[in-house]
């Protein structure tokens, strides 16, 4: 008993640690377990956003890698924000990120996911997960791809393009100009203040 | 800088509002003063007419309805996405895509039911500003147009043709047009309701939010979702 215990533990060691998911088969985990969520949760569907945040934090921010995104979105302004002002800037953006996603989460029906099959080498440390959401009312897909990257924790997203739209450098000419009229300060206080604004989507429900 | 001025001259002479002192700098966004200006005026038109009447027709008209209705114009336009598609070369979709029409239009009771992409026809985006596009045509300046919003001079040539080729133009008199564009207007604007509050969420400033989207939006498209990247001006190796 305890021998064989010990000999399954021996096995799946290494095993963990050499076998990180694979970057698509991490997409597709945590979507569909998401997925299986929102499907159950009634508040969330009735628009508790709260709730919905609650969900991202705990299941996607931990795949995702706020610093490179925030990083992407400033461009050459990063090099201008000292290491304090970077830490505080990639907080508020994913704070910003999140509350967004918490907006899009919670208009969730039944839309079907497809997922395309990867195309990467083995030895590849930056790839492309594509999948295809299909929306119940339209007849139209809607592309979303994860541009990943390999770290020491595992995959980690950097960038979501849904539609071809990427949700960083869509960023990028809003914190170029505050940064040239406001510096890296006052980037940081526009997304402070929007960030503090109750949630358009309640407030304004008529 | 002798050239900027020159064609900052040019354009003033010819009596285009052109935003040589922008202080913006996108430079796919020399008109964005004047953009500014037509943007404010779609959101407040928007807001006091479009949305909320928008809003009242998902209210009052039950999901499957409104799908049927949405699949109608959509159908409608497979036809000018096919010759478009033809235009473009891609002969196999432009046939996939007059095959939708005609198995939606007949089986699928007047576009109503969207059959074919069940089958294994999905629907395509195409128009005149994307075939442009793929013959090498540059999407110039970016352009909000009062009411249709956002465009580029490309896009805006594009749309032209577009509506010369709308077939809701050869349903019917005059009454009969402008109930079916009121009715589609309608249609497409409550399809966007949940994104454009995606969009209010996310923006710290909607005109630029909506701008840099539409322009990737539009890139993709042209490209058929596989556009060429990017050179990314990311900082990720600090050579200084």
């Amino acid at each position: 008993m305890k021998i064989s215990s010990c000999l399954i533990l021996a096995l799946l060691i290494p095993a963990a640690q050499a076998q990180q998911p694979a970057p698509d088969v991490l997409v597709k985990s945590i979507s569909e377990e998401v997925v299986a969520i929102l499907k159950k949760d009634k508040d969330i569907q009735a628009g508790d956003t709260k709730k919905a945040a609650d969900l991202i934090q705990t299941k996607i921010v931990p795949h995702f890698d706020f610093i490179r995104m925030t990083r992407i979105a400033m461009a050459r302004n990063w090099r201008l924000a000292s290491p304090e002002q970077q830490k505080v800037l990639a907080d508020e953006f994913k704070t910003l990120l999140v509350r967004t996603y918490s907006t899009a989460i919670s208009n969730y029906r039944d839309q079907q996911i497809d997922y395309k099959p990867l195309r990467a080498k083995p030895e590849d440390t930056e790839v492309t997960v594509r999948s295809d959401v299909k929306p119940s009312g339209s007849s139209q897909p809607v592309s979303i791809d994860y541009e990943m990257e390999k770290t020491p924790d595992g995959w980690k997203v950097y960038d979501v393009k849904v539609g071809g739209v990427s949700l960083v450098t869509t960023y990028r000419d809003t914190f170029a100009s505050e940064v040239r009229e406001n510096g890296v300060d006052g980037l940081i206080k526009s997304l402070a203040t929007k960030n503090r604004q109750p949630e358009r989507s309640k407030a304004g429900k008529a | 800088m002798a050239k900027a001025k020159r064609l900052c001259a040019a354009l003033l002479l010819g009596g285009t509002l052109a935003g040589c002192a922008s202080s913006g700098g996108n430079p796919a966004d020399p008109l964005e003063p004047l953009n500014r200006a037509v943007f404010r005026l779609n959101d407040a038109v928007d807001g006091a007419v479009i949305r909320p009447v928008a809003k009242g027709y998902r209210r009052a008209v039950p999901g499957i309805l409104r799908t049927g209705i949405s699949n109608f114009f959509s159908n409608l336009e497979d036809v000018w996405i096919s010759v478009n598609d033809v235009l473009q070369g891609k002969f196999q979709q432009g046939t996939e895509d007059f095959t939708r029409f005609l198995f939606n239009s007949t089986f699928g009771v007047a576009g109503a039911f969207d059959f074919a992409s069940d089958l294994g026809l999905p629907k395509h985006n195409e128009d005149f500003g994307q075939t442009l596009g793929r013959w090498g045509v540059a999407s110039g300046a970016y352009l909000v147009l009062p009411i249709l919003g956002p465009s580029t001079i490309r896009d805006g040539f594009g749309l032209v043709l577009d509506t010369q080729a709308d077939l809701v133009f050869q349903i019917g008199g005059v009454p009969v047009h402008n109930s079916l564009y009121g009715t589609r207007a309608i249609s497409t604007r409550a399809n966007l309701l949940d994104a454009s509050s995606v969009i209010d969420e996310a923006a710290l400033d909607k005109y630029a939010f909506v701008r840099d989207a539409w322009l990737q939006r539009r890139r993709n498209l042209v490209h058929d979702g596989d556009p060429p990247r990017e050179r990314e001006e990311t900082d990720d190796e600090p050579t200084k």
